[in-house]
């Protein structure tokens, strides 16, 4: 079973096209990962899918680094 | 079946029409039908969505109608939901219900131009963004606005309608703009005088007058302008966006 790390860095590899070695938790999707605008809400249905769960826009906005998302996860299991 | 065919063909595709109960939104539905989709119509009333039901199968095509008020919001979302669990969701979307609610400016009410404002504007908004996030994730789709002739030549007795429809243009733009990247294309339909009910109540002698402006000098049929929604909705026009397809017999030449 992966941690929720290991699932958040393998979504983010897909949904951004990068490779797993090249993210760090301190990633930012936009500024470390080259994510545009629409990039970063389709990371978020993914997300969602993933562990299924509804992420609401305002707190969406604020997941912007890896560990963010991580984060996030782990205080709404 | 010919390579030509088959790249019109909708087959497997799911496609959504609002206002779908007459005029051109019937024709729409029938003609996204034909070219192989599943078709959702809605329409405002239960009677309404019966009637589509029942045209949709005369027609020998798949789908249903459904009752759907485009100004609220859950009404759309549970719409959409029910849709994406019976037939899958839809990639094309038809923004076509509208209503006018004519009067000369100085008499208009605010009433006169919200609900024409909500109901034909808004509602773009409301049904778009519920039906984007299919789409992204299907890397495919097709969101195609009826506009009107009059967004760009304006209309005595229409200022409420005229802005709603070219703030639909606008939209159709900006739309266009933040989707490209995922493969869904967004246009607009802009018909001139159609022979539909909501032409049928014009008076007589401004119905006269309309058609000596038309140089094809007749109104124009809900066909013709469906076979420009099927040719935008279909494989060939996938590098066409942000566009608005003239269809008026040429009383409005760009």
């Amino acid at each position: 079973m992966s941690t929720i790390e290991e699932r958040v860095k393998k979504i983010v590899a897909e949904q951004l096209g990068v490779k797993e070695e090249e993210i760090q938790n301190s990633s930012s999707f936009v500024e470390d990962l080259g994510a545009d605008s629409l990039d970063t809400v389709e990371l978020v249905m993914a997300l969602e899918e993933e562990f299924e769960t509804e992420i609401p826009d305002e707190e969406a906005e604020k997941i912007t680094t890896v560990q963010e998302a991580v984060d996030y996860v782990n205080a709404h299991q | 079946m010919t390579e030509q065919q088959t790249q019109e063909n909708l087959q497997g595709r799911v496609a959504l029409v609002t206002g779908a109960s007459r005029g051109i939104g019937r024709a729409i539905a029938v003609e996204l039908g034909r070219r192989g989709a599943t078709v959702i119509g809605t329409a405002t009333s239960e009677s309404g969505a019966q009637k589509i039901t029942e045209g949709l199968r005369e027609a020998g095509v798949e789908g249903q109608g459904m009752q759907l008020n485009v100004t609220d919001a859950d009404s759309i979302a549970q719409v959409l939901k029910t849709i994406t669990d019976e037939q899958g969701a839809p990639t094309i979307l038809v923004n076509n219900a509208g209503i006018t609610q004519d009067n000369i400016m100085m008499r208009m009410k605010e009433e006169e131009w919200d609900s024409v404002m909500d109901t034909n504007l808004k509602s773009v908004y409301r049904m778009s963004k519920a039906c984007l996030r299919a789409m992204t994730k299907a890397r495919w789709g097709r969101i195609i606005n009826i506009s009107s002739v009059v967004a760009t030549m304006g209309n005595m007795g229409q200022a409420n309608y005229a802005a709603a429809k070219a703030g639909m243009e606008g939209f159709t733009k900006s739309l266009a703009r933040e989707l490209g990247s995922r493969n869904i294309t967004v246009n607009a339909v802009a018909p001139g005088f159609i022979a539909t009910d909501m032409t049928e109540v014009l008076p007589e002698e401004q119905k006269e007058f309309l058609i000596k402006q038309v140089p094809l000098g007749r109104l124009g049929k809900p066909e013709e302008i469906a076979a420009a929604v099927g040719f935008l909705a279909s494989e060939p026009a996938a590098y066409i966006t942000g566009e608005t397809l003239h269809v008026n017999g040429g009383m409005n030449m760009r």
